[in-house]
Parts: structure tokens; sequence; C-alpha cells
């Protein structure tokens, strides 16, 4: 029996900017079970990094976390402060490999100091303590311990992106959120950062949650996939419902807009026209203005979620009954 | 038996390089210079041929830092080539434009093509309306303070198109609908930042058209783009090529992309070609152990590899440019160099050259033919 680690209920993150109210994640509602991995996919601005962010409660100025709640263990974390949160959750519980990792690291401190600093502060270990866990967790992720003594400058792309990855998982935290961990990688380096995510996600059971707009590497490693469209998400299901049985025309589009390395050569389709404005989303189902079924109830109410076969839910009016 | 590759121009042929090289100094330190140690040079592009024909989308890839964007910037001479040939026949126009600058350009093969590479820069800007390029980074491209219109009208003041004020707006619309940004009036007084990562594509794409070239070097056009309006692009590069009778070479590191759009594919690696061929030969039957390991990292959207740990047939890391392995310089990382101890004291002493191992489908690699069996092909 699988146990739910988190449940995201009516999350609403918005932006508040000169030009308006930006509703970069608009009653977005998900479950999460323990050990699963979940890919959250959607074109750039879907709101898919800002629904991260608010689940490490890292929004950035001028964006708040307007409503919902995300229960994580039995607790809604958006009810603790903000010094409860860091204390008890954030890397304890829940970290984040960020995007574009290659700067996310201290150009000045030697990759040692910069892991060691983790336990040193979580577990108040001493410095000679922490450099061993450190080292320890570089072999998890295929880097020699030498290593601990260079500098980011001195390793490769793919080396930084591990590093990083060794210290999401250092206080072995029940989730890991992973934010376009590959993107600016080489394909093979991808595969091999993807590898050993998928690896310690075995080994450790831990639950993730991948983001990236390359439906191609969710496939890699997600048990369930959330599409998300202009704040929302449109379809969620398995991957086995997501890749082989698409219901939403979104997430259909998405899908025929990629390009096989395998197989026949079929003709790329593609979603014409562009993300709505967030300040002013179209009314109704907010991807109306691009959907070529578009038909009478779109542009007026919004389609509720249903759940066309188990575990499978759709936001459409070609399922919805009205 | 395997040929070796020889680069023999055609009446279809309209660029091909024969041993092109782009190398860059590095800068030498006090103790270098002090103790008179040769100077050292990062092997951009290491001695690379190849030939395209009229209407072909010629692919080049490769991972980062394999000299793929070097070599496009070579052929157009954004960067000045070391040693070898780039022949281009060019069209009647850039010929009597050069006439009239007084300069007569050598011939170099039967067919009537010059040697880019050795043109004198003061005469490159007639060059520049035949050839042009797409840049990876549509936000990057551009001056933001300039409108689309003024982006657009550079080129042609540039090249003294379009009299008056009037026609030149006339060819910045016309540019404009071709690229499908209609109606023209409504994107000519907008500036880049108001412009989605595709419209801007759209706009370089106008800029690489409005001169009507024949030729352009397309660098990654659609890797900063999303998944869903990367298609919408290829299929206009693919539209505009037709209808201007344009030919492609197309640098992109996405082996899926190139499978979907280009008809011939060079891969390379460290600044060499390490296999070349007709796209579907090269990308549904690799050859060379290099090409082998990027294919098989490439994913694919099927929920079935999540149960599977891909295996990558490829050791440690890209070693510098500056430092090149000796012999085949992808035997450190190879697997075949394990797997076939016969082959070994080949690949660590000889470089091996391009054969043709089946048609059409050049690889190199010791693999496929002993050097005592290629040298007696080279020399027949």
């Amino acid at each position: 029996m699988s146990e739910v680690l988190m449940r995201v209920e009516g999350l609403k993150t918005y932006f508040y900017t000169a030009r308006g109210i930006v509703k970069a994640v608009d009653n977005v509602s998900f479950t999460l079970n323990r050990g699963e991995v979940l890919g959250l996919a959607g074109e750039s601005g879907c709101g898919k990094s800002t629904t991260a962010y608010s689940i490490i409660r890292l929004v950035p100025p001028p964006g708040r976390i307007v409503g919902g709640r995300i229960v994580f263990e039995g607790q809604d974390i958006l009810k603790m402060s903000s010094e409860e949160y860091r204390r008890k959750i954030r890397w304890k519980k829940i970290s984040m490999i960020f995007q574009g990792a290659m700067n996310a690291l201290n150009p000045v401190l030697s990759i040692g100091d910069q892991m060691a600093e983790v336990f040193m502060i979580h577990k108040g270990m001493s410095k000679k303590e922490a450099l061993e866990e450190s080292a320890k967790l570089l072999s998890m992720v295929g880097i020699d311990p030498k290593r601990l003594r260079s500098y980011p400058h001195e390793l490769s792309g793919g080396m930084k992106q591990r590093v990083m990855i060794a210290m999401a998982l250092a206080l072995n935290p029940p989730l890991v959120i992973a934010d376009e961990p590959t993107t600016a990688l080489d394909v093979v380096v991808q595969a091999q950062v993807m590898n050993v995510l998928k690896k310690l996600q075995k080994e450790y059971k831990v639950s993730i949650i991948l983001i990236t707009h390359d439906l191609s590497l969710i496939a890699e490693i997600a048990d369930k996939v959330a599409i998300m469209y202009a704040g929302k998400i449109v379809e969620f299901g398995t991957a086995e419902h997501i890749y082989l049985n698409p219901q939403h025309p979104y997430t259909r589009g998405l899908l025929a807009s990629i390009p096989r390395i395998r197989g026949e050569i079929k003709k790329l389709e593609w979603i014409p026209g562009i993300p709505p404005d967030l300040v002013a989303p179209p009314r109704g189902c907010r991807f109306h203005p691009r959907c070529k079924y578009k038909f009478e109830p779109c542009d007026k109410e919004e389609p509720p979620m249903v759940e066309v076969e188990p575990g499978h839910y759709v936001a459409c009016w070609l399922y919805a009954k009205r | 038996m395997p040929r070796p590759l020889t680069i023999e121009p055609n009446e279809k042929t309209i660029l091909y390089t024969i041993n092109l090289k782009t190398l860059f100094p590095v800068r030498r330190t006090l103790t270098e210079i002090f103790t008179r140690a040769p100077r050292r040079y990062v092997h951009a592009v290491d001695g690379i041929s190849f030939m395209i024909e009229d209407g072909d989308i010629f692919g080049l890839a490769g991972e980062s830092g394999c000299g793929k964007t070097t070599t496009g910037k070579t052929i157009l001479r954004l960067v000045n080539p070391t040693s070898g040939v780039i022949g281009y026949r060019p069209r009647k126009q850039l010929l009597d434009a050069w006439r009239d600058m007084g300069y007569e350009p050598p011939i170099i093969d039967k067919f009537g093509s010059i040697d880019i590479a050795k043109i004198p820069g003061k005469y490159l800007k007639p060059l520049r309306r035949e050839m042009q390029m797409i840049f990876q980074d549509p936000y990057g491209a551009f001056n933001p303070r300039y409108t689309v219109y003024q982006i657009l009208e550079e080129p042609l003041i540039i090249h003294g198109i379009g009299e008056t004020r009037e026609e030149r707006i006339d060819l910045v619309a016309k540019a404009l609908e071709a690229v499908k940004l209609t109606p023209p009036e409504e994107f000519m007084h907008r500036h880049p930042h108001m412009l989605s990562g595709g419209q801007r594509q759209r706009v370089g794409i106008a800029r690489a058209l409005i001169l009507r070239p024949r030729f352009i070097v397309a660098d990654e056009p659609v890797s900063m783009l999303d998944v869903s309006i990367r298609a919408e692009i290829l299929e206009l590069m693919v539209e505009v090529k037709q209808r201007y009778n344009l030919t492609y070479l197309f640098i992109t590191h996405d082996l899926a992309v190139s499978r979907y759009i280009t008809n011939k594919i060079a891969i390379m690696y460290l600044g060499r070609i390490v296999e070349m061929g007709d796209t579907r030969r090269v990308l549904d039957n690799p050859l060379h152990p290099y090409t082998k390991a990027l294919i098989e990292a490439v994913p694919d959207p099927d929920p079935k590899n999540r149960f599977r740990i891909r295996e990558i047939p490829i050791k440690g890391e890209v070693p510098s440019a500056i430092d090149l392995p000796p012999g085949c310089r992808f035997h450190p990382r190879c697997i075949a160099f394990d797997q076939h101890p016969e082959i070994r004291k080949y690949c660590r002493t000889i470089e091996p050259p391009l054969i043709e191992v089946e048609k059409n489908h050049y690889v190199s690699c010791w693999l496929y033919g002993t050097p005592d069996e290629v040298m007696k092909l080279i020399k027949k």
C-alpha cells in the first residue's frame, strides 16, 4: 500500500507586479506518494518552477503564496513560520536541485567546504566528520572523493551537477525537487546524471519531483506525470496514462511535437500560438485559444478535473459532463 | 572493400571543405616564453572535409566544444581558417559585384568554385549577400533598442538594397510575411522584448532571408525554444528553403532534431568528423563507437525507460582540445578499444581517415579497415 507523502491542495502563488497580478500557480492540487517520482511538465512560464519554489517556500518577491495547503507528512507546511520551516523542513525533509546548478556552487569555496557546511549547520558535526560524510556522498554520485579539494571551476558541468545532487541528498530527505537538472548538459552527461538519479531513487526510496519541459526526460524516471498549462494542471496520471493514452489536447500536442531518434519519422505537429499572459488569462479553459477541439463551453466556463480512468485525471470539456 | 573519402565536387556541389583547420593560439605563460616552449593551440576544427549539394540540409552534430559552431563560423569567414580549402560555387551576382570592385577571385575547380578561405577581407562584404547565419539565441542576436523594422532594414542599408524607405518597408514586410509574422505592420514597430521566443527566432530567420542568400548556416536555431514550438520553426525553415532554393548547414547537438530535418549528417568529436553520410543511414545504423554512444544517450518518450538504467557505451569525459590524445582522439573513451585488442596499436598511434563503409556512409575508425588496407586504397 502506498503511503501519501505530500498533498498539495488548491495551491495559489501570485506575483504582484506593476502590470497586475500574475497568477503563476492558480489552484494546483496533486498527491505524491512516498518513494514515487512525479514529473511536472509544461512550456516555459507555465508555473512549474513556481510550484517547486512554493513547496520549498522560496518564492522570490513580488511573489506570494496566497492560498491552498501543502500537507507534508501530515503537517501543513504553509502554516509554519519561515523560521520553523527552515529548521524543520528545508533540506532535512525537502531539498532541491536548482536549475543551472553549475552556477549555484560558490566559486571561491572548495567542493568539500561547501558540502561540509550542510552537515555542520544541520547536524552540528565537526569539520572533520562533515568532510568524511561529504566524501561518502561524493562516491555515492560517482565522483572520486579526492575531488573534495577541487574548486567548482575545476569540475565539468556534469560533475558539478552531481555535486548538487549529492548536496540535495545530504540529509536523507524524503523528497527532492529537481528543477531542470540537466539543462545545459550534453546528452551523454545528461544520461549519466539521470542514471545517478535513478539509482539513488531506487536505493534510498526518495520521492522526486522532476521539473522539465522535456517530456522525453520525464519518461526516463517518472511514475506519475502532471502536465501544467498557464498555471494549472490540465492532465495528471501514471506515466503509462500520459504517454500511451494522453487525453488532453495540450498533452497530445506536446507529445506529437517531439522528434524521435528511433522508429519511423512521423510528421511533427505543433501547438499554434503562445501561452497566455497570466495577468489576464483567457476566460474558461485557459488553453481554448490554442485548442483545435474548442467548442461551445470552452471559452465560458473552466472545465473541472474529471477522472477518465482510475488515477487518470483530465481538465477538459471533451470529457466533462455538464 | 571500403574506399577512403575523397572530395570530388560535381555539378550539384555548392560548398565543400578540404582539410579545413581552425586553430586558436593559447596565450603563453611567462615560463613558457622563457623556456621557449612552442606555442600551443586549441584544435577547434582540426582537418575536416565534407561536401554539401544544392538543396541539402547538412547536419553538423556533436557535443558542446566539438567544433561544430567554429566550423560554421569559419565557412562564413566570421572566423579565419588556419589552413584548408572552403570551396563555394558563387552566383553570377556575386562575381559581378566583385568585378565591379576590381576583384577577380581564382577559380579552383571545373565548376567555377572559388576558395572562400582565400578571399581578402575587404571583398567579403558581397559574399554576405549569398551566405547568412541564423543564431542560436534569438534573445541575444538583436540590438534590444532596435525595432523589428530596424533590425531587418539594417542589412538592406549595408548592402544598398532598396533606393527609398518605401521600397525597404516593402522588402521588410515581405520578409516578415515569409516567416509568417502577419500582418507585418503589427510586428515592424515592436522591439525584440515584445516578442515571444518563437516570434523572435522568426525575425532571426527573416533577417537571414532578407538579402536573398543561397546558403545559410543555422546554428542551433531551435535549441533555446520550447519543445512545443520547435516543430513549427523547423517546418518554417523547410518551407522557406523550398521557396527560396536555399541550402542549409544545420548545426545542432540534438540528434533527434537532425534526424527529422537533415538529409545528410556529420558527427564531430574534438574537431574531427568521425562519421558522415545520409542521415538515416548514420543515425539508424551508426558505425562509429562515439555515434553509438551519442544515440544511446538520447532519451525518448517511452515510459518503459524508467525501469532500466541506460548503459552508455563511453568512458570518461571529453579531453582538452589543446593536448589531444595521440592516434584516434576518441580512443581513451572508446569501448571498442577495450574490446578489440587486435586494433589497439593502430588506435593509439595513427589517426584513422574517413572511409566509405557502405554507399554514402563514411566512418573514421580502425574497426572498419586496418591501416595497411586503407593505405593501399589511398595509394590506388
